[in-house]
């Protein structure tokens, strides 16, 4: 079983939701990532989603874009997102860690070379917002070999069949982005998710997480009641670029803002 | 002559006469144009491309959608163009014999407009109210604006804040065509970023937005389905040669941005091996130099956009920056046929640097009264070293993608004219 099989395994034993936190690495620098990593779980984190940072970030809104810009001004590369996850893993051998980014530098990598770098770096899950299924087999295959979970996006208007493919090609979780846009937009409908997420369930076993939109306690509370795992990103980026004289504060802030979605979730 | 011409002008312009290929049958039904092209999009957007293939699929069959293109293309547009003989430029160079296929005599002024009317009637059978477009050089902005304009239907335009300002002009048609024009603040603030937005607004917006993308590139079937409604270019080319000498050109040659006027004039003509095909890049300062827009001559295969294409990419896969005089030919990327043509060696490409377009706008406005975009300029500027190596009854058929006016402020910065 793979560790994050094992940890949505784990978490529906105790009937507890997966808090799964999304920051972009690098940002604001290289060195301010690891600890905020081990920061994020102590505060109650699940499961740990890497941003990629990206020089075309289509699918992301401004706060996520801004993001990638500080990491790329940086260097910050996929190689040295891995040469990060190694570092964490020497401390942390059970929090599963899901890459997530886009196409072109597993493209340039190779990815054969990709998927054994990720495996040697203790990568659980790999989520790429611009390969569909339809475009992963080669890609699928490989990570599968190697135990590692593609992770698969659905959107409020991916029909019954989409859905099973998805859960058919995918494997560890399902993403269901909550809203048509870009990450940090608009609010989340509570309604339509339980409805979308009926759906779902209807068509794969896979756990679901849901996210976009998941911006304080109570939302995380809302969204916890409904599907397996919540992920919030862009509302803890935004403290980073609220804070970016004051990287200490910043940290304090993220780990406040997710210790208060893991009170909620859990009570 | 005239007769003959009333004829043609009837016979080229019907879709449905015409099979383009009998051998050639890229691309397969989800994309791919061997290891190219594709659908390498966000969930969101699998659905709306999905029902826009199926949508265009439909309506290439439907004799009504067809007559009524048609009808657009001669009585809109003003087609056929012109396929110009132009025998001084040819003379002074001494080589081949010279043929201009005058895309710049399209109504607003590029071959642009050949697409959009294909894609907004699309848009309008589709039931969509709402189009949004990237745009570059302005071209294709003006060009959505304006069917967009004629139909009706709201109309926002994203362009790079780089390109707002070196087309000012064609940002001020925009509005007066009812378009709201988005100025683009990130990345590079040119067309990869304004079509990175684009994208963002289809996300958002899918249900009542149709996105009309420029040229040959985005998802599946946009590089398809953009190649065929330029392909009124090719299919028009070569009977007008055929009627005019009696034979096919021994050579193609058009610029190559994204790659649609390039692919509009070759498509046609691939299945005849004789014909040479040849895309003309940017080399911006010199490919030596790093700042040119020339993926398929100095780039390499990668993802972006949704399809896999030639990319100007560094080692880690981030984007690089581009450079070209010609805001239409800044680009990273390019559509994913011409990089299946040139890895199979169907067609060619070099590049161009802006020195060397400079001198290609000079030798046809002074040569034959025409002023070439900058853009286009660069096939110009290919002729030159191309036409005095071939024999004099040889034939090259370049492609005038579009007029110069709109860059009349680029050309007097340039060369230091106060307007
Ligand atoms: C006149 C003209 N030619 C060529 C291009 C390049 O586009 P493509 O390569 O798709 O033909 C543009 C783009 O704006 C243009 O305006």
């Amino acid at each position: 079983m793979s560790r994050l099989a094992a940890k949505f395994a784990q978490l529906a034993q105790a009937k507890r939701k997966a808090l799964i936190p999304f920051v972009t690495v690098g940002d604001p620098h290289p060195e301010f990532t690891l600890p905020l990593l081990h920061a994020m779980v102590e505060a109650g984190a699940d499961i740990l989603e890497l941003g990629v940072p990206f020089s075309d970030p289509m699918a992301d809104g401004p706060v996520i874009q801004r993001a990638s810009e500080r990491a790329l001004a940086h260097k910050m590369s996929l190689r040295k997102v891995l040469a990060i996850a190694s570092e964490f893993r020497k401390t942390d051998t059970q929090t599963p860690l899901v890459l997530m980014g886009y196409l072109n530098p597993i493209e340039m990598m190779g990815y054969e070379t990709f998927a054994n770098a990720a495996q040697q770096a203790g990568i659980d899950g790999v989520l790429t917002v611009d390969l569909p299924p339809e475009e992963a087999e080669n890609c699928v295959v490989l990570l599968k070999e190697r135990g590692i979970d593609q992770i698969f996006l659905l959107a409020p208007n991916s029909s019954d069949e989409r859905i099973q493919k998805m859960g058919r090609v995918g494997s560890g979780y399902l993403y269901y982005v909550s809203l048509k846009g870009v990450t940090g937009a608009g609010h989340l409908n509570t309604d339509d998710v339980a409805t979308k997420l009926a759906q779902i369930r209807n068509n794969t076993s896979l756990p679901v997480g849901v996210g976009f939109g998941v911006k304080d306690a109570q939302t995380a509370k809302t969204v916890s009641q409904i599907a397996d795992g919540v992920v919030v990103g862009s509302a803890l980026i935004a403290q980073i670029e609220d804070n970016l004289h004051d990287l200490a504060t910043a940290k304090l802030k993220i780990v406040e803002l997710l210790s208060s979605m893991r009170h909620a979730m859990d009570s | 002559m005239l007769l003959k011409w009333q004829h043609l002008s009837q016979q080229l312009i019907k879709l449905t006469e015409f099979k383009m290929t009998e051998n050639y049958t890229m691309p397969d039904e989800r994309g791919h144009f061997g290891p190219y092209g594709g659908m390498f999009v966000a969930e969101t957007l699998m659905p709306p491309i999905q029902a826009l293939n199926e949508a265009y699929q439909r309506y290439l069959a439907d004799p009504e959608f067809i007559a009524e293109l048609d009808a657009d293309l001669q009585h809109y547009v003003g087609r056929p163009s012109p396929l110009y003989h132009a025998q001084r430029w040819s003379k002074e160079l001494g080589g081949a014999q010279i043929y201009l296929k005058r895309e710049d005599l399209n109504h607003t002024g590029a071959h642009k407009i050949n697409n959009t009317v294909g894609q907004a009637l699309l848009a309008k059978r589709m039931g969509k109210t709402r189009i949004i477009a990237e745009t570059g050089a302005g071209q294709h902005g003006v060009a959505t604006a304006t069917v967009a304009a004629r139909l009706g239907l709201e109309c926002v335009v994203y362009m790079g804040s780089v390109d707002v300002q070196r087309q000012a002009l064609n940002v001020y048609r925009m509005k007066l065509l009812g378009a709201k024009v988005v100025a683009v603040e990130s990345g590079s603030k040119t067309l990869k970023d304004a079509l990175n937005e684009a994208l963002r607004d289809w996300v958002t917006n899918v249900d009542n937005t149709f996105y009309i993308i420029g040229t040959v590139a985005g998802p599946h079937p946009y590089p398809a389905m953009v190649r065929d409604f330029q392909a009124i270019i090719g299919r028009e080319a070569k009977q007008q040669c055929l009627a005019q000498t009696g034979r096919l050109p021994d050579a193609l040659v058009a610029c190559v941005g994204g790659g649609s006027n390039a692919i509009g004039l070759f498509y046609p003509f691939i299945d005849d091996a004789s014909v040479k095909m040849i895309g003309v890049e940017a080399a911006g300062d010199g490919i030596e130099t790093g700042r040119h827009s020339a993926p398929l001559c100095a780039g390499r295969p990668g993802v972006l956009h949704g399809n896999r294409t030639y990319l100007m990419a560094d080692d880690d896969g981030e984007i690089i920056e581009t450079h070209s005089i010609s805001a239409g030919l800044d680009y990273p990327g390019v559509g994913p046929e011409h990089a299946w043509l040139k890895d199979t060696h169907r067609a060619q490409y070099v590049a161009i640097t802006d020195d060397e377009a400079l001198q290609g706008f000079h030798a046809l406005t002074q040569m034959e009264g025409i002023i070439p975009a900058l853009e286009s300029s660069h096939a110009m500027a290919y002729t030159l070293k191309l036409a005095p190596t071939m024999k004099k009854d040889d034939i090259i058929i370049v492609n005038l993608s579009g007029r110069g006016d709109k860059d009349m402020h680029t050309m007097a910065q340039r060369e230091g004219i106060q307007l």
